[in-house]
Formats: C-alpha cells, sequence, structure tokens
C-alpha cells in the first residue's frame, strides 16, 4: 500500500534543521589493536562510536528515524517522539530532540544506570519509569501502549521495528568501513535492537560477499551488557534477521569486565561493557585466523558505567 | 514465607511462574531452595564456585544484598526477595503479576 502524504504536514524549518544536524552523525574513527592482540597476517579494528554527536553508536539510529518521520510529516514539534530505551538510544533522542526544540518521552527501566537518568534529565526527555523486572522488553509494552491510547501526542519511533535502525547503518556505518579498510575480511558485532549488526553487515555482505559476518549474544538472561539482548529469552526484534550472520557466538558478562580492564592496560581504551564484549569476539574470530581483517564497533565508552569503572580499574 | 520474584528473563525456567512461596532464613539458602527446585535456574545465578554471580542483583525489601550481609542476609517469614535484572534483555511471558507492565514513576 502506497502512503501519500501532504507537504502541508512537515514543517519545512524542522526538516533543514534536521538536515543540517546530519553532518554530526558517523565518521567515527577507527582504532586498530596492536597490543591486545598481536598476530602477524591478522589485523583487528575497532570503531569509536562514542566520537559523534550524544556520545554513542545509538546517534546513527536515532538521527535516522527522527530524520525520516519529520521527512514523511509523521513527527512535528506538536508531538513528542516517543520510545522504550535502555539508555543510549534515549540519549541519542533526547540530544536531537534538544536541537530540533522536539519533545522527547522515554520509557526506561526503572533500574537504568543513575548517569543515564541524570543525563536524560538534564537534556530535558520526560521519563517514563518502568519495572525493574522487565528489562526493556516492558518497557516496549508500556510505550506501545501510551501510543496507542493518545496517537496524536506521540509519535512511536519504536527501535526495535524501525526499519531506519538499520539502514542507518546500511547507509552509513557499512561505507565507512569498507572505504577505510576494503580488505575487510570479518564483521563481528553484538545484537541489541540488532540494528548495527543487521544494517551493517547486511551492506558488507552485498559489497563483498565473502565478508563472514559473526554476531553476538549473552551467555546468560540476565547478563550485565546494557543495550545487549539474549534472543531465547527476549522478545525478538523485528527487525533482527536471524539468517545473516556466519556464526553465532557468545559472551559472557565477566569475560567482557576482564576485556574492560584489559583494553584501558593495553589499548588505553576505556570501554563500556557491551564495547568490551564486542572486543571479545572479535579477538575470539581473531584468533581462529592465519590471514584477515576483523572489524568490531565499540558502541560507547565507559563514561556512563562510572560504578563499573570505580570497581575494576 | 518469604516470597520471591522472578524476573521474567528467568520465568522460562520457572515453569512461567513470577512469584514463589519459600521457607529459608538467609538468601543463600533460598537461592539454593530456588535451583534445587528450579536446576535451570542454576547456572544463571551462580557461577562455577557456587557464588552468586556478580552481576545478578538481589533485593531483600529495597535493599541490595551487597549493602547488607550478602549471601548471609536475614530472610524474614514475610520478606519479598527480588531478582532483580541488569538493563537490558527481558521476555514476554504470560503470567499475571500486578501492575508489572504499568509505569512505574513519570517524571
Amino acid at each position: 500500500m502506497s502512503t501519500v502524504i501532504s507537504t502541508s504536514t512537515i514543517d519545512l524549518q524542522l526538516l533543514r534543521s534536521v538536515q543540517q544536524l546530519g553532518t554530526q552523525i558517523g565518521h567515527t574513527p577507527l582504532h586498530r589493536i596492536t597490543r591486545l592482540f598481536n598476530k602477524p597476517g591478522v589485523t583487528v579494528y575497532a570503531k569509536k562510536e562514542w566520537k559523534q554527536l550524544s556520545g554513542s553508536v545509538k546517534a546513527r539510529a536515532g538521527y535516522a528515524i527522527f530524520k525520516a518521520a519529520i521527512e514523511n510529516g509523521s513527527l512535528t514539534k506538536q508531538k513528542a517522539l516517543l520510545d522504550a530505551t535502555s539508555g543510549n538510544t534515549g540519549i541519542a533522542y533526547a540530544t536531537i530532540g534538544a536541537r530540533l526544540g522536539v519533545p522527547v518521552t522515554l520509557c526506561l527501566p526503572e533500574n537504568a544506570s543513575p548517569e543515564r537518568k541524570e543525563i536524560l534529565r538534564s537534556l530535558d526527555a520526560e521519563i517514563i519509569y518502568t519495572s525493574r523486572f522487565e528489562g526493556t522488553d516492558g518497557a516496549q509494552q508500556v510505550a506501545r501502549a501510551l501510543a496507542m491510547e493518545q496517537p496524536e501526542a506521540y509519535y512511536y519511533a519504536d527501535q526495535y521495528r524501525n526499519d531506519n535502525n538499520w539502514k542507518a547503518h546500511y547507509h552509513s556505518t557499512a561505507l565507512e568501513i569498507f572505504e577505510a579498510l576494503p580488505g575487510i575480511t570479518h564483521f563481528v558485532a553484538g545484537l541489541g535492537t540488532s540494528g548495527t549488526f543487521t544494517g551493517t553487515g547486511r551492506r558488507l555482505k552485498e559489497l563483498n560477499p565473502a565478508i563472514r559476518l559473526t554476531s553476538l549474544q549473552p551467555d546468560n538472561p540476565l547478563h550485565g551488557l546494557e543495550g545487549w539482548k539474549h534472543m531465547e529469552t527476549a522478545i525478538v526484534p523485528t527487525i533482527y534477521d536471524s539468517t545473516l550472520a556466519d556464526d553465532n557466538l557468545e559472551v559472557g558478562t565477566e569475560e567482557a569486565w576482564e576485556m574492560i580492564k584489559a583494553a584501558y592496560h593495553y589499548e588505553q581504551l576505556l570501554l563500556s561493557p557491551s564495547a568490551a564484549a564486542n572486543l571479545v569476539g572479535a579477538l575470539q574470530v581473531a584468533e581462529k585466523l592465519d590471514h584477515g581483517v576483523v572489524v568490531t564497533i565499540l558502541p560507547d565508552n565507559a563514561d556512563k558505567y562510572k560504578d563499573i569503572i570505580k570497581k575494576l580499574l | 514465607m518469604a516470597t520471591v520474584i522472578i524476573p521474567t528473563p528467568l520465568r522460562k525456567f520457572t515453569n512461567n511462574t513470577a512469584r514463589l512461596e519459600i521457607e529459608a532464613d538467609t538468601i543463600a539458602k533460598t537461592v539454593s531452595a530456588l535451583t534445587v527446585n528450579f536446576p535451570d535456574l542454576k547456572k544463571h545465578l551462580l557461577d562455577d564456585r557456587g557464588q552468586i554471580r556478580s552481576f545478578v542483583n538481589i533485593f531483600v525489601g529495597n535493599d541490595d544484598i551487597r549493602n547488607l550481609e550478602q549471601e548471609d542476609t536475614f530472610v524474614a517469614p514475610d520478606a519479598i526477595i527480588s531478582i532483580v535484572p541488569a538493563i537490558a534483555g527481558g521476555a514476554i511471558v504470560n503470567v499475571a503479576v500486578t501492575g508489572c507492565l504499568l509505569p512505574v514513576t513519570r517524571t
């Protein structure tokens, strides 16, 4: 079914503002791992995604979702963007919303880290705290119910179902990686909404079908890898393509914590648990190779995990 | 008997039961009873040394047992014990837990 949208519903000034904001999204640097892993013929690179607006990889999806909704008239300054989030997407939405003057309402599990709550409050996002027993799955249900109750008040972004999530990576992350490292042989990333893995992986496969894709998941339903999903016990995001990965690996929370220490010691990288977990997976892939270029994503740094860092370092 | 609230990611391993009544006077005994009754829970709650995994958060009432007596924390007969996941994950399980899907607070 095709949708016809009247241009009168599109706020042209808002459209110009969101387009201008695009220069602050993506184009993040690659860090070559040299001390933590050193094997002739095999190189490992990690993309430092905190080096963009809002300090995490979620700037890409958040921005793409915002932009598409403004472009098609679904989102104006008269509506609030609404979504469920465990933190980084919320910070991306709130940062972009604050820049554009669009209100943002977030459903956030009440056990989110204090740093995240503080950042979101400082960005004037409205926060609806949801059950600490339900994680982001419970937050999604609250957001969905709210959107159905008040469709005139909210644009429900639904990052777990929104194609602009994975498309953001299809159109940016993958191309940045391939342009910088045309010899890439392996891409490794964890699954949360699965947007990063799906979008980046799908495009890399199109650019070179020989590139091997490895998806990572936590090894435990009660893991500590913020942003990741244990697919067996979670609501599987609609955008997740289970056929895309050539290989799947599990990473333990304790392994990620050990990697936080090692990455700081050997690479001077201060990583979040999920970034460290991606690096664990990338190094596991790299260790099995004789030749190759392995690339992974570092979704964010340790800025929002002061308690964990204080205990580990 | 104390009530133990099972978080959604673990209900798959407790026959979709959200609340369990357990007779035990410490957290260690409570967890032991849980894993005896539901053996699949063991690897998710305990590490290889049999200790509660460091990222598993257990509360008695509103207090984290890390701030009490850890595994030796006393459990009163009417205590509410919560196993709280870290921020990610979760699951849809069709169990009736009053208020679980309602917003907790709004700022």
